[in-house]
């Protein structure tokens, strides 16, 4: 049986992985590369990363980090930020990262999400999107971008649908309202989303504890969850969120 | 030497990096007479069907491959790499492959609570033993499967059907997981065949 995945998710600023509550108050956690590992054999399904600031700041993405990456582990990998065009994608991808997650970009341009299934295959094309609650929209969520400072105005169910058309092999619904919290998924845009694509959908934001993951894949049909703040502080492992996903019977891979 | 057959089918950076942590140097190179020359031939690829069969062409690299594949020298195939050693697939429309394994690459069906692609960890069982006690567990990413031929000799299950994850004929090795990212366990395959 297909398994579902565990997968942190390491936000970098300038080399280092850090933590903040909706993007701010960022704290020094450690090196991507020492990190990568460590999850790597704790059990870590796959993993991403996201050069947070490199949108805000116009560079592209760190590729030195993501050789590193590619060097240090064996199992599959996604980077995002700073990714603003195909021939960005083609760079990280070339660098050996299995999947590119665009997010800010996809909105303003999404023919990218076009180029890029069909230059290396829907699989590698993530569309990472960051809805918050809004009356403004018929789902009731609408698409942030830039890290949770600019509202789009689209509806984040209708964006999902266009951008699965268009080609994105899956898709990182990080909740603006939980992200951060460790109070738990945001399970309603999690569920509208899983249930209104045929491509797997990947919970993201509010992670506190493992029965977060029980609940957001037996509630939420996600077929993935992102972890990271409450294996990062050392609160939690990934074999703690495994053990309580396999006592709940939910697949997962226990032997790494 | 082995050769990691580079035909624009995808990253075969992975591939390169996973060889190169079992330490073995192989060479990424789309040179018909480096594979023919070549002691392994590893023969990887993401994407889809019709395009890569596009690119084999135009490349010139069709006769190579198959002639590889055939050589009973160590060949592997990897995804696409094990699905275009058949004979058809259904992508984009039905494309005639290699058709150095008897059988088809079909799409999966659309069943209520199964997404396509199929991304993720899943078992494999020996399908001579039926053995549960060998399963282990590979990465996979595909919406397109191969059916259970003679040769399948690791079978995997989703949306309710059972399909190749590893077809053997002799020293001519194909899967349709991800060895190269399947941490330890596939490592551990990825050896085994260097040792075929």
């Amino acid at each position: 049986m297909l398994t579902k995945r565990i997968i942190p998710c390491l936000d970098v600023i300038k080399g280092r992985v850090t933590k903040g509550v909706k993007f701010k108050n960022n704290i020094d956690l450690g090196d991507p590369i020492e990190m990568a590992i460590r999850y790597s054999e704790g059990g870590a399904d796959e993993l991403v990363f996201y050069d947070i600031t490199a949108s805000a700041e116009h560079r592209p993405i760190d590729i030195g980090m993501v050789e590193a990456v590619a060097r240090a582990v064996r199992i599959p990998f996604a980077v995002g930020g700073g990714i603003s065009s195909l021939a960005d994608m083609e760079r990280v991808i070339l660098a050996g990262a299995e999947k590119v997650s665009v997010n800010s970009l996809a909105v303003r341009n999404p023919v990218v999400i076009a180029e890029g299934a069909k230059a290396f295959g829907a699989q590698c094309v993530v569309l990472g999107m960051d809805p918050v609650k809004s009356g403004k929209c018929p789902s009731g969520y609408e698409i942030t971008t830039c890290g949770f400072r600019e509202l789009t105005g689209m509806d984040a169910v209708e964006w999902a649908k266009r951008a699965v058309d268009l080609g994105a092999g899956e898709i990182v619904v990080n909740s603006v309202d939980a992200d951060g919290t460790r109070g738990g998924f945001e399970l309603e845009i999690t569920k509208l989303i899983a249930d209104a694509v045929s491509v797997p959908v990947v919970a993201s934001g509010g992670a506190g504890n493992p029965e977060h993951f029980v609940t957001v894949f037996n509630d939420a049909h996600a077929d993935a969850a992102i972890v990271a703040g409450m294996i990062h502080t050392g609160d939690y492992t990934i074999a703690d969120i495994k053990s309580a996903m396999r006592s709940a019977g939910i697949p997962t891979r226990m032997s790494w | 030497m082995t050769a990691i057959v580079d035909y624009r089918a995808g990253n075969l950076t992975s591939v390169r990096l996973a060889f190169a942590a079992i330490g073995e140097a192989a060479a990424v190179t789309d040179d018909p007479a480096v594979i023919s020359a070549a002691d392994r031939v590893v023969f990887p690829g993401v994407g889809a069907a019709k395009s890569a069969m596009e690119n084999l062409k135009r490349t010139g690299l069709i006769d190579s491959v198959r002639s590889a594949a055939l050589s009973g020298r160590p060949f592997l195939g990897i995804c696409l790499g094990m699905q275009i050693l058949f004979e058809h697939s259904e992508e984009d429309g039905g494309v005639d492959t290699l058709g150095v394994f008897k059988g088809r690459v079909r799409r999966f069906p659309d069943r209520a609570g199964f997404k396509i692609p199929e991304i993720g960890w899943n078992q494999v069982h020996e399908k001579a033993t039926g053995n549960d006690g060998q399963m282990k567990e590979f990465y996979f990413v595909h919406s397109y499967y191969a059916e259970i031929v003679p040769e399948t000799v690791g079978v995997s299950e989703y949306a309710g059907v059972e399909f190749t994850a590893m077809v053997k004929r002799g020293r001519l090795w194909a899967c349709q997981f991800h060895p190269e990212k399947s941490g330890r366990v596939g490592l551990a395959l990825l050896k085994e065949w260097l040792a075929c």
